[in-house]
């Protein structure tokens, strides 16, 4: 098992693009052995998208711890060759995109509750000192989540967003993404050519100089 | 000009322009996230101090329930004797999280009615039934380790009992300093050692010295000649009998010959 020692985790001892047959058939011989091995080959992927499905990073990093605790109970509930068999990558970009969009449905209906279970499961942990990944990278692509990109793309319609996130984010392919989302590869695409034409738009929206009119009323 | 990163057609997308229009395609996550989701699994902890009558002690938890309670001089020592003793990780947590400190403070405060989720994997069952039945034990009140060992119907297990609450891994939650010899002496205790089972206990409202002295002079049991009625010494229901009519038994035999039944609370003629 990967450990940390001073508060800095070991990284990369095992490789974030490990070989997905290896780590599902680590998993599939020890769950939780080799679960830390999963969380830190997918954690910033699946960040990635949460951050984009939801525009905040602390509903993010709560979606995604959700997310691998599902994943982790599930895989604990499966026979060993359901496990080796698992296509990680979109299993795992699913259980994050169902888990935003139930979200999002249950929180326009009543606000999150805390419970004790809830505590248990979301620790407020001190951050270690000196982390690198904290600096000044990781602070960078926090920020980033505030910036103009992120506005102009939480105004797409809704049906847009996954496609563009688990394709040209995450690198899915056409038929996994369609596969993820539960739609045709054909509207899929579709989806990621208009909603990459929109946001286009809104760019140049923001960036074109000021038309006549504009001037005229200066 | 970037080459395109994926072959997406008509219109081709440059990666500038697919950063521009979607942010970074690598986001690092904050660094707490591998931590947390471990910790929610079961497979590392989280740990923060708590205040307590032996002074402050360190408490672990997990997505399962709190995991371990001792007495480490700092984080580090802690750290490292979670690590020896669970082979887990343990992560400082800004403080425990509100709820289960209340849950914990209101336990130690006596209240049996509120549930302190426990994880206790990787003990055994005898383990699990003696920390249960100790459980039992009203705050402010002892038993014999022969009482735990009769209670779960292994009236000659009394040293397996022992070395059960000796590996209690949640002290203070699990009442393990309420638990005394059978000969009425205070005992071990795994926490910090007899002192801090002697301060707990006067914190409670009992007073040790006074229990051993009356288990030198060989009492074991108190009876009330009103109700005729005999009970372990620090029952609540011995605690009430009025000073005149207090009569010691030095045996549960001794009380039954005596006409006295055991009382129904504390249930003291199973005890050794």
């Amino acid at each position: 098992m990967v450990v940390e020692r001073n508060g800095r985790p070991a990284r990369r001892v095992i490789n974030a693009e490990m070989d997905e047959p290896e780590l599902t058939a680590r998993l599939a011989i020890d769950l939780d052995g080799a679960f830390e091995a999963l969380v830190r080959a997918h954690s910033d992927r699946l960040y990635a998208i949460a951050l984009r499905l939801t525009g905040s990073p602390a509903d993010a990093e709560d979606l995604v711890q959700d997310a691998l605790v599902r994943a982790y109970r599930a895989l604990g509930s499966w026979e060993a060759a359901r496990i080796r068999d698992v296509a990680l990558r979109p299993w795992l970009a699913s259980i994050v995109v169902n888990l935003a969009r139930n979200r999002a449905r249950a929180r326009a209906v009543r606000p999150a509750t805390t419970s004790l279970a809830h505590e248990l499961t979301h620790p407020r942990l001190a951050e270690p000192a000196g982390r690198e990944r904290e600096t000044p990278h990781g602070r960078l692509d926090r920020r980033e989540a505030g910036e103009a990109w992120a506005a102009r793309f939480l105004a797409l319609p809704e049906r847009y967003r996954g496609p563009l996130v688990l394709r040209c984010v995450d690198g899915l392919s056409y038929d996994e993404t369609a596969d993820v989302l539960g739609r045709p590869t054909g509207t899929v695409k579709a989806q990621v050519h208009r909603g990459l034409a929109l946001l286009r738009a809104a760019l140049e929206a923001e960036t074109a100089p000021p038309s006549r009119t504009q001037e005229a009323l200066r | 000009m970037n080459p395109p990163i994926h072959s997406l057609g008509d219109p081709v997308v440059e990666a500038d322009d697919l950063e521009s229009l979607l942010g970074a395609r690598r986001v690092a996550g904050p660094a707490t996230l591998v931590p947390a989701t471990l910790i929610a699994v079961g497979l590392a902890d989280a740990y923060a101090p708590l205040a307590t009558a032996i002074g402050e002690v360190r408490v672990a938890f997990n997505g399962l329930g709190v995991s371990a309670v001792e007495d480490a001089p700092d984080d580090p020592a802690f750290e490292a004797w979670f690590r020896a003793t669970h082979a887990r990780a343990a992560h400082r947590a800004i403080e425990l999280p509100t709820r289960l400190a209340s849950a914990i403070r209101r336990r130690l405060a006596g209240d049996r009615r509120v549930r302190v989720p426990l994880d206790l994997r990787g003990h055994t069952d005898f383990e699990r039934e003696v920390w249960a039945k100790a459980l039992e034990i009203p705050h402010g009140e002892v038993r014999p380790y022969g009482w735990i060992a009769a209670e779960i119907g292994r009236p000659n297990a009394v040293r397996a009992v022992g070395t059960a609450l000796g590996h209690n891994p949640v002290p203070l939650i699990v009442p393990c300093h309420r638990v005394v010899r059978s000969d009425g002496s205070i005992g071990q205790y795994s926490l910090g050692g007899p002192i801090n089972k002697r301060a707990l206990l006067a914190s409670e409202g009992l007073d040790p010295d006074g229990l051993e002295s009356l288990a030198r002079a060989g009492v074991r049991y108190l009876g009330s000649d009103t109700t005729r009625i005999f009970c372990l010494p620090t029952c609540h229901n011995a605690r009430r009998i009025a000073d005149r009519h207090r009569v010691p038994f030095r045996s549960a035999a001794d009380g039954v010959r005596a006409g006295y039944r055991a009382c129904l609370e504390c249930r003291p003629a199973i005890a050794a």
